[in-house]
């Protein structure tokens, strides 16, 4: 097969039908930056699982004189109480499930508060005796809260048993449910960008149709008829997939990077290397989503 | 070389079949005439000899391959040894006659060094040396015509079909063209010609196969274009089912199979 041929049959269809062509490269070029964003999403979901739920602990909050609910009737937790749940902690039950405890006094949660939210009108309302006292422990198993929560929910002096998982999960629901829906989106774009590679080329292989058919009369092969527009819905579907894999990294380097980490300091985000690392898998996909449809597209007129 | 057997092709959608049981042979270095009304069933013939429709029963075997046989990967390589001339000529209007004889073989991945040697050569064959460098549309139809049938027969193909060559050509250019099909099938192709034109058919006495509604009603070697003079015997031909009756035409006399 002689390569120039195929390439200049490729440039001239690519340029009759530079309209089309347009087209394709601005729907694979938006569709892919979805399917790239989707994956950026879903790696900044794993990121943060992991550095999360490591650190996520479980909070035994202790009565202060304003709580009212569990085992508190607006009384603060008494030392003789605090040093029961402690027991409960260290006994022989709890024990093998805890990896690390420690205690927080009041004063201590007021200092861990100020610190948070320094600067904030938080801060200044807070004081003291409005914070409860708490038992922060580490789990062996993150998932076992449950047994915390069975084993000390009923006594006296513990306001109440919070996982801070929970909060995460909800957090993480959000960023699942958004990921979910840029796959959704990504999906009806690339049906789009699928049918129209298929419609461009057949428009194309329609404006080539008498050299198609004298290639067929004179026994080109298949193969050779087929290249140079497999090659013209790749090269279109390359472009808008190159410019998608830019888009990702634009987005990653000047959003996420640029503001996301200022306005979010404490959260660890997605860097370049996964950006580097999605853009190759769009321009992959992209090509063999092109090469496909296009293939589909022409064998129509390779039927013998 | 070309042999049908009890050759049947009805197109999707028709009741009436476009060839019905044809069985024929030709040989090597024939040239036949294929005649008969327009619908008649030639160019199906033509067609089905390319293998750009397979037949609804029976079996052709062309070159010595059985048609039926042939993967779809595999018709490329068999159309190589077929060249084909079409009334309308068909040439690329955007390509200049070199160019047009040379997209043959550029696209059945022939080198440049062998492009060069055998496009100039197809070109004197057919008496069109100098005009190389002209486009389609600054030559005569005859001039058209003698750079498709260049095209056809830049690659040496064992087996030209000409689907009605001269069909919009004057009598007089058609002579030159059909002296020139001569001239080839005299260097060993064999030519199966579709044609319309009694007086040609009539000039040349060579083997004449008349169909009519889908069924060869004469086979004859050195025949005219048309030896049945009798309309209504060609219309019973052409009414379906209508079968051949006995001893009306010249199937009997015709010695199919047999060489010249």
């Amino acid at each position: 097969m002689r390569l120039g041929l195929v390439l200049s049959e490729v440039g001239q269809g690519l340029r009759r039908n530079l309209s089309m062509v347009v087209s394709v490269v601005l729907v694979t070029f938006i569709s892919l930056t979805f399917v790239g964003a989707a994956m950026l999403l879903q790696m900044q979901i794993t990121e943060m699982k992991s550095y999360w739920f490591d650190r996520a602990q479980v909070a035994v909050y202790l009565c202060t004189e304003f709580a009212t609910i569990g085992g508190c009737e607006q009384q603060a937790a008494t030392p003789e109480q605090i040093a029961q749940v402690e027991a409960q902690l260290e006994s022989a039950t709890l024990a093998p499930f805890i990896d690390t405890y420690y205690f927080e006094t009041q004063e201590e949660a007021y200092a861990n508060f100020q610190d948070q939210f320094a600067g904030t009108a938080a801060a200044e309302l807070v004081s003291p005796e409005f914070l409860p006292p708490a038992f922060w422990v580490d789990l062996v198993d993150v998932d076992q809260s449950q047994i915390l929560v069975d084993a000390l929910g009923g006594l006296a002096g513990v306001e109440s048993i919070e996982d801070e998982r929970a909060y995460l999960d909800g957090v993480f629901d959000m960023l699942n449910a958004s990921s979910i829906t840029a796959v959704g989106i990504a999906a009806l774009m690339l049906v789009a960008a699928v049918l129209l590679i298929a419609t461009t080329i057949r428009l194309s292989a329609f404006s080539r149709r008498r050299e198609l058919g004298i290639m067929r009369l004179v026994g080109a092969s298949n193969r050779f008829i087929q290249t140079p527009f497999i090659l013209e819905g790749v090269v279109a579907a390359l472009i808008g997939s190159a410019l998608a894999g830019v888009a990702i990294i634009a987005i990653v380097e000047f959003f996420v990077q640029g503001y996301l980490t200022e306005a979010l300091p404490l959260t660890s985000l997605v860097g370049l290397d996964e950006a580097l690392l999605v853009a190759p898998v769009l321009l992959v996909a992209g090509a063999l989503l092109a090469a496909v449809s296009a293939n589909v597209a022409i064998t129509r007129y390779l039927r013998v | 070389m070309i042999r049908f057997e009890e050759v049947t092709k009805v197109y999707r959608g028709t009741a009436r079949p476009a060839l019905n049981g044809v069985s024929l042979e030709i040989l090597s270095g024939e040239f036949v005439f294929l005649v008969g009304a327009s619908g008649s069933g030639k160019s199906t013939f033509l067609r089905l000899v390319l293998k750009e429709e397979k037949p609804t029963s029976g079996s052709i075997h062309v070159l010595g391959q059985d048609l039926g046989a042939i993967s779809s990967r595999k018709v490329p390589y068999f159309r190589r040894n077929l060249g084909v001339v079409f009334q309308d000529f068909r040439l690329l209007p955007n390509k200049t006659v070199f160019a047009n004889v040379a997209f043959t073989l550029q696209v059945i991945g022939k080198s440049k060094g062998f492009i060069h040697e055998a496009v100039p050569d197809a070109l004197r064959t057919v008496g069109l040396e100098g005009k190389e460098g002209r486009f389609p549309h600054e030559l005569s139809g005859g001039e058209q015509q003698r750079v498709a049938i260049a095209r056809a027969l830049v690659n040496k193909p064992a087996i030209m079909l000409a689907d009605e060559p001269t069909g919009n050509l004057d009598p007089a250019t058609s002579a030159g063209i059909m002296t020139l099909l001569e001239r080839i099938n005299a260097n060993g192709t064999t030519v199966i010609m579709a044609t319309h034109d009694a007086g040609i058919v009539d000039r040349l006495q060579r083997r004449v196969i008349e169909v009519i509604g889908g069924r060869i009603v004469r086979d004859e070697r050195g025949g005219g274009y048309q030896t049945q003079a009798n309309p209504i015997l060609s219309q019973n031909f052409g009414m379906p089912g209508s079968g051949a009756p006995a001893g009306a035409t010249t199937v009997g006399s015709s010695t199919a199979g047999e060489p010249r």
